[in-house]
C-alpha cells in the first residue's frame, strides 16, 4: 500500500482528501489538546484512525498514550479539541474497551458468562436473546474456557480473554485495548496475541491497542503510531503489511525485523530528545 | 503430624483447662473465688437445659439481634447513600467519627429520657452504637470501589445509578460484613452492660450480676462463657453468611 506512512500534519484538510487513503478515516482527532497540572501532554493534536485496521500507539514513557486512547473512548474529558467517529461523538457510537488490569475490571461476583452478558444486560437485551449471543461469540471464537466459573477461578490470561470478550459482546465499530498482555507473562502473552489476531481477523473491527512492546505493536499491527516526548505529536505512522496470520516465523522475516528497527530508531530517537 | 493439625485449635483450650485444674486442685486461689471446670460446667449445663440461664440467653441474643437488625436497616442504605459521594460524606464524617468514638454507655441516661425503663432503651442504646459502625464501614466499602471497575461499567454504557446498583453496591459487600460482625459484636456489649444496670430482670448481664451477688461462684462463671459463646456464636454465623454470598470476598 503506496504512501500509507502519512504523517498527522497541522493541515487537516490535506489530510481528509489525501487520495492515498482508500478508505475514509474511521476516527478524526482535531485540535486535541490536553493539560494535567502545568504539562501539556497534547497540544493541538491531529490524527487519523483507519478502518478497519489493527493500530498500535508506542512511544516514551509518559508521552500519554493511555491518555489518548482514554480521551478517544470518552473516559477523560479533553481541554479542547474535536473526536469523531464517522462524525458521530463517542456517545452515539458501540465501543468496547478492555483494560489492563482484568482482575479490576472484571466482576466477581458474576460468572464469566455473565459478565460477558453484562453490557447487553446495559442495553436491555432479554435474557434468551442474551445467552444465545455470548454462545455465539463463544463458538466464533472457539473459545475453551468453563464460562460458568467466576473470574477469579480462571487464569490471568482466561480472565483477560473473557474480558475481550465481554468488549465484543455488543459488536462494536471500534474496541480500545490499553495495555492488554502485560500484566500476563511471556507464554501467556505469546498465546494472547494469536487470540487477539484471531479475533481481529474474524471481525475486522477497528482496533486501537496501547503497547509498551515494540515487538508486540509491530507483530499485531497494520499501523504503528510513534509518539514524541510531551506535548505528543505523531512522528511517525509506520506501515507493516505482513500478510496474516502472523506466526511465530513473522517475526524472524527481514520485513519484520527492519520495522521494528525502523521503529527502535526513531523511539530513541524521541527518548533522547528529551 | 499432619494428621494432627486440626487439633491445634483444641492445644490452647486444653491448657487452659489444665492451668485451671491445677490452680483450683493446688488451691492457689480461694476455691470460692473460682470453682473448678467440672462445676462450672455443671452450672451451666443445668442452667441452659432446665434453669434461667438458658431463658436469659435466649433475651440477650433477641435484644441483640433486634438491635442489629434495626442498625442495619438504618445504617446499612444510609452508607451507601454517603459513600456513593465522597463530598458528602467528607461533610458528616467528623460527626460520624465523632458519634462513633463516644462509648454508647454514655448515651444510657438520655435514652432512658427518651425510652423510659425497659427493653426499648436497652435495644435502642445498642442499635444507635451498632449502626455507626456499620454505616462507617459501608460508606468505606462504597468508596473505595476499584475505580478501574466503576470505570468498566461505565464505558459498557452503565448510567450513575446502574453503576451505584451494580458495581457500588456489589464492591461494598465484602467491608458491610465486616462492619456487620463489628456491630453485632458491639450490640452485645452494649445489651450485656445495659442488662447490668438498666432495672433489668433478665438477660446475660442480669444473670452475671445476680450470681455476682448471691456469691454463687459457679453461676457466674457459667454465664460469662455464655456470653462468649454468644459473641463467638454470633461472629461465626455472620462469617459464614458472609462465605456463601461475597464469595468473592478477598479474591
Amino acid at each position: 500500500m503506496a504512501g500509507a506512512q502519512s504523517i498527522a500534519t497541522a493541515d487537516p484538510a490535506r489530510k481528509v482528501h489525501d487520495p492515498t487513503h482508500r478508505t475514509a478515516p474511521h476516527v478524526t482527532i482535531r485540535g486535541l489538546s490536553k493539560r494535567f497540572s502545568d504539562t501539556a501532554i497534547y497540544d493541538n493534536f491531529d490524527f487519523d484512525i483507519p478502518r478497519g485496521k489493527l493500530i498500535s500507539v508506542f512511544g516514551p514513557n509518559g508521552c500519554g498514550k493511555s491518555t489518548l486512547i482514554n480521551m478517544i473512548a470518552g473516559l477523560f474529558p479533553v481541554d479542547a479539541g474535536e473526536i469523531l467517529f464517522d462524525g458521530q461523538p463517542v456517545s452515539k457510537i458501540r465501543f468496547g474497551y478492555v483494560f489492563q488490569n482484568y482482575r479490576e475490571a472484571m466482576f466477581p461476583w458474576l460468572r464469566a458468562f455473565d459478565n460477558i452478558a453484562y453490557p447487553l444486560r446495559l442495553m436491555g437485551v432479554s435474557k434468551a436473546e442474551r445467552t444465545a449471543r455470548v454462545e455465539k461469540l463463544v463458538a466464533h471464537l472457539g473459545v475453551k474456557i468453563d464460562l460458568a466459573l467466576y473470574p477469579y477461578q480462571l487464569s490471568g490470561g482466561q480472565q483477560q480473554l473473557v474480558s475481550i470478550m465481554r468488549a465484543l459482546i455488543v459488536e462494536p465499530e471500534i474496541l480500545f485495548l490499553d495495555e492488554p498482555f502485560s500484566a500476563l507473562d511471556y507464554e501467556m502473552t505469546l498465546f494472547m496475541r494469536e487470540q487477539l489476531q484471531r479475533v481481529f481477523m474474524e471481525t475486522a473491527t477497528t482496533m486501537v491497542l496501547v503497547s509498551h512492546d515494540l515487538e508486540e505493536a509491530v507483530y499485531l499491527s497494520d499501523r504503528i503510531l510513534l509518539l514524541s516526548r510531551h506535548p505528543a505529536r505523531a512522528v511517525e505512522f509506520v506501515a507493516y503489511d505482513a500478510p496474516r496470520p502472523r506466526t511465530l516465523e513473522t517475526m524472524s522475516e527481514a520485513d519484520f525485523i527492519s520495522t521494528k528497527a525502523h521503529c527502535l530508531d526513531v523511539f530513541q530517537r524521541e527518548v533522547r530528545k528529551g | 503430624m499432619k494428621r494432627l493439625q486440626p487439633l491445634l485449635p483444641f492445644v490452647g483450650v486444653a491448657v487452659l483447662l489444665a492451668v485451671w485444674s491445677l490452680t483450683v486442685w493446688l488451691r492457689v486461689v480461694d476455691p470460692v473465688l473460682l470453682p473448678s471446670p467440672v462445676a462450672t460446667f455443671r452450672a451451666m449445663w443445668t442452667g441452659m437445659t432446665s434453669g434461667k440461664l438458658g431463658l436469659d440467653f435466649l433475651k440477650t441474643v433477641e435484644r441483640t439481634i433486634y438491635s442489629t437488625v434495626i442498625a442495619a436497616v438504618i445504617a446499612i442504605p444510609l452508607g451507601i447513600l454517603l459513600g456513593s459521594s465522597e463530598k458528602v460524606y467528607r461533610s458528616v464524617e467528623f460527626l460520624i467519627d465523632f458519634f462513633r468514638s463516644t462509648p454508647a454507655s454514655a448515651m444510657f441516661p438520655l435514652f432512658l429520657v427518651l425510652f423510659g425503663v425497659g427493653d426499648r432503651t436497652k435495644i435502642s442504646v445498642a442499635a444507635f452504637g451498632a449502626a455507626l459502625v456499620i454505616l462507617f464501614n459501608v460508606a468505606y466499602g462504597v468508596m473505595n470501589a476499584r475505580k478501574t471497575r466503576i470505570l468498566a461499567a461505565r464505558v459498557m454504557g452503565a448510567s450513575r445509578l446502574r453503576v451505584l446498583w451494580d458495581v457500588m453496591l456489589l464492591e461494598s459487600l465484602p467491608q458491610t460484613f465486616v462492619g456487620l460482625r463489628n456491630g453485632v459484636s458491639l450490640a452485645l456489649v452494649i445489651v450485656v452492660v445495659a442488662e447490668m444496670f438498666i432495672g433489668s430482670t433478665d438477660g446475660l448481664g442480669q444473670r452475671v450480676f445476680e450470681a455476682q451477688q448471691l456469691f454463687d461462684m459457679p453461676d457466674m462463671y457459667a454465664a460469662i462463657f455464655a456470653a462468649g459463646a454468644l459473641g463467638y456464636g454470633l461472629n461465626l454465623l455472620f462469617l459464614t453468611i458472609e462465605r456463601r454470598f461475597v464469595h468473592w470476598s478477598g479474591k
